[in-house]
């Protein structure tokens, strides 16, 4: 564990800036009822409200606390984006690994099924596949999950037939190891920063994606508390914005608010995933 | 044969090939719906005779193949079949608005590609300084930041404030050149500022390689001046790549298009299938996403040629 703690002191300013962020935003979400002074969907004010207490950030269309939203979208938003990349995760990179190790027909298969998802941008793709299943939060989970898996595939695959290639897998093979001993104490371990760093970057992705379906009004439903469909809601006030008084200023920023919150998490995100990059390539040299 | 028209060949008809994987998926979304589509929209109440009459106009009898092919012929010809919402000839609705989609993908285009271009070149020319540090900063933005972030910057800075620019880019058949320029000019810097920024590190990375090779040494040892040597000895050798990537940029641009277009209300094929999305208008759907994804993968494939063309080594073949 010291080496590890030493690393991190000697982490540059910019991964600092990312972890203390990231961490603050899952402190958020893990804590959200606690935190948040007004339940979720409950209107509890006039429409609209200014910046004053006891609405910090105002009031949405309905009256609810803008706020309390932000602080529980944190919660459904990241929630629901971690599960879709560990989801993608566990498919792409059991598949990559498989398709490594088995070669054949099974590579074979996995990888002209890949290359044919990834033949058609993962936007449109999931738009037409939402068209059938109808916007639900299980199939916007299932449909992204198995868009991402692709990237995941290639990339688990290309990194597990460099290792497959080394003396010491040979040498456990001769041994009479299985399969999956072979995937679990060879390839894993050597291919875990890789990995590591193409998880953050997934999230990113995944996260994005997610906002974006949810702004275009095809994520998470109403009432449900979400970055990206909060920008949607209140994307029409901006042209009320008028910087002549700070009250009539918030205005402006009402979608720039949880479109900001997600700018903020995917750079801290990527931040982190730079300096892991940075130290993996490091510990190789 | 060429061994460059043999690998063109090869490129165009696996292009061709994909396009075709392809269609069979979106053909195959309309099979796929829970239910059977004539009761599920007329309703319960629907007579055989309204039914029957329902299933001929959108081409549900008869078996898949035979359908397939049928709805592929017509949709090469320009004939997509009619809307479920609302009858009309689904081609109607998209030529004009796919015409806009192009024009704005075209439009931001025309002012990515040679900011990136240059701007890769001064970084790769000055690198490690403030000016390089400051792209690969504004990369890292542009690969984190949502573009309806971008966009609500854009229009808070340019339309609310300064009141330069409109926020809505409402334009329509009668809209005249000029004018559809200055109305899309927003909606065309937010596209530009998403995908300069890739396409910009992909040439000073490319370049760079470049600088490390034994000509660029001997150009630098004979006196030339810096800007010279990467004009003239490094760019026509970094052609290939920098191709590729803007073909992949404007790929996306096409796709990106989609987000931008709902922000801005500009009436364009994005827009459509957002709407078609929520109505569950299949075949506008399929339509709109047949379109989508051939230009997508033409251009894909149009990279992929060019930068075999670009390379000389396949040129002269030993």
């Amino acid at each position: 564990m010291t080496p590890f703690l030493r690393k991190l002191g000697a982490a540059p300013v910019s991964a600092w800036f990312g972890i203390v962020i990231v961490t603050l935003i899952a402190l958020t979400a893990i804590f959200a009822p606690l935190l948040a002074p007004f339940p979720e969907f409950e209107v509890v004010g006039p429409q609209y409200s200014p910046w004053a207490a006891p609405y910090y950030l105002g009031t949405d269309a309905l009256g609810r606390d803008v706020l309390s939203r932000l602080i529980y979208g944190a919660r459904n938003t990241v929630g629901i984006a971690l599960l879709t990349t560990a989801l993608a995760f566990l498919l792409g990179a059991s598949f990559g690994l498989l398709a490594a190790t088995l070669g054949g027909w099974f590579d074979m298969i996995a990888s002209r099924a890949v290359d044919v998802l990834m033949a058609i941008p993962s936007l449109i793709f999931a738009l037409l596949i939402l068209t059938i299943t109808g916007t639900s939060v299980l199939s916007l989970i299932l449909v992204i999950a198995v868009l991402d898996s692709t990237r995941v595939y290639r990339l688990s695959r290309a990194v597990a037939q460099g290792i497959l290639t080394m003396d010491y897998v040979e040498v456990a093979r001769m041994r009479g190891e299985g399969l999956f001993w072979i995937i679990r104490r060879e390839v894993l371990p050597n291919s875990a920063a890789p990995l590591i760093a193409e998880f953050g970057l997934r999230f990113c992705f995944v996260f994005l994606f997610i906002s974006a379906l949810s702004f275009l009004g095809l994520g998470l439903q109403p009432p449900i508390a979400d970055w990206g469909a909060m920008v949607r809601e209140s994307a029409r006030l901006i042209s009320f914005a008028d910087f002549s008084t700070w009250q009539t200023a918030t205005f402006g920023l009402a979608p720039l608010l949880p479109a900001g919150a997600i700018a903020l998490l995917t750079v801290s995100v990527n931040l982190i995933v730079d300096w892991v990059l940075h130290l993996a390539s490091g510990l190789e040299e | 044969m060429s061994p460059i028209l043999k690998i063109t060949l090869s490129r165009l008809a696996m292009g061709i090939v994909t396009l075709l994987i392809v269609s069979v998926l979106i053909f195959s979304a309309i099979e796929l719906l829970p239910g059977d589509i004539a009761t599920e929209t007329l309703g319960q109440s629907a007579t055989e005779e309204t039914i029957a009459a329902f299933r001929e106009r959108f081409n549900l009898n008869g078996p898949v193949h035979m359908r397939y092919i049928e709805w592929l012929v017509n949709a090469v010809q320009g004939d997509f079949g009619v809307s479920l919402s609302n009858q009309r000839p689904i081609s109607e609705l998209i030529a004009q608005r796919a015409g806009n989609t192009f024009f704005l993908a075209a439009y931001a285009a025309l002012i990515a590609v040679p900011i990136a271009i240059v701007l890769g070149m001064l970084a790769a020319l000055y690198r490690n300084s403030v000016f390089d540090k400051t792209i690969s900063g504004a990369t890292l933005a542009a690969i984190s930041f949502p573009e309806f972030f971008v966009a609500y910057i854009l229009v808070l800075l340019f339309s609310v404030t300064f009141g330069w620019f409109p926020s809505l880019a409402s334009v329509d058949a009668g809209t005249g050149f000029v004018e559809r320029l200055y109305r899309t000019f927003l909606p065309a810097l937010t596209l530009t500022l998403i995908v300069v920024a890739h396409m910009m590190r992909m040439t000073r990375a490319a370049i760079i390689n470049l600088l490390a090779l034994p000509y660029v040494e001997m150009a630098h040892l004979k006196g030339m001046k810096r800007w010279r040597v990467i004009a003239i000895h490094a760019l026509p050798n970094a052609i290939a790549p920098i191709i590729n990537v803007v073909a992949l940029n404007l790929a996306y641009l096409v796709v990106g298009v989609v987000l931008v277009e709902v922000v801005f209300v500009y009436p364009g094929l994005g827009q459509l299938l957002v709407d078609a999305v929520s109505n569950r208008d299949v075949p506008i759907v399929q339509a709109a996403c047949l379109i989508f994804a051939a230009t997508y993968i033409l251009l894909n494939m149009a990279a992929d040629i060019l930068s075999i063309i670009a390379n000389p080594r396949l040129l002269h073949p030993r």
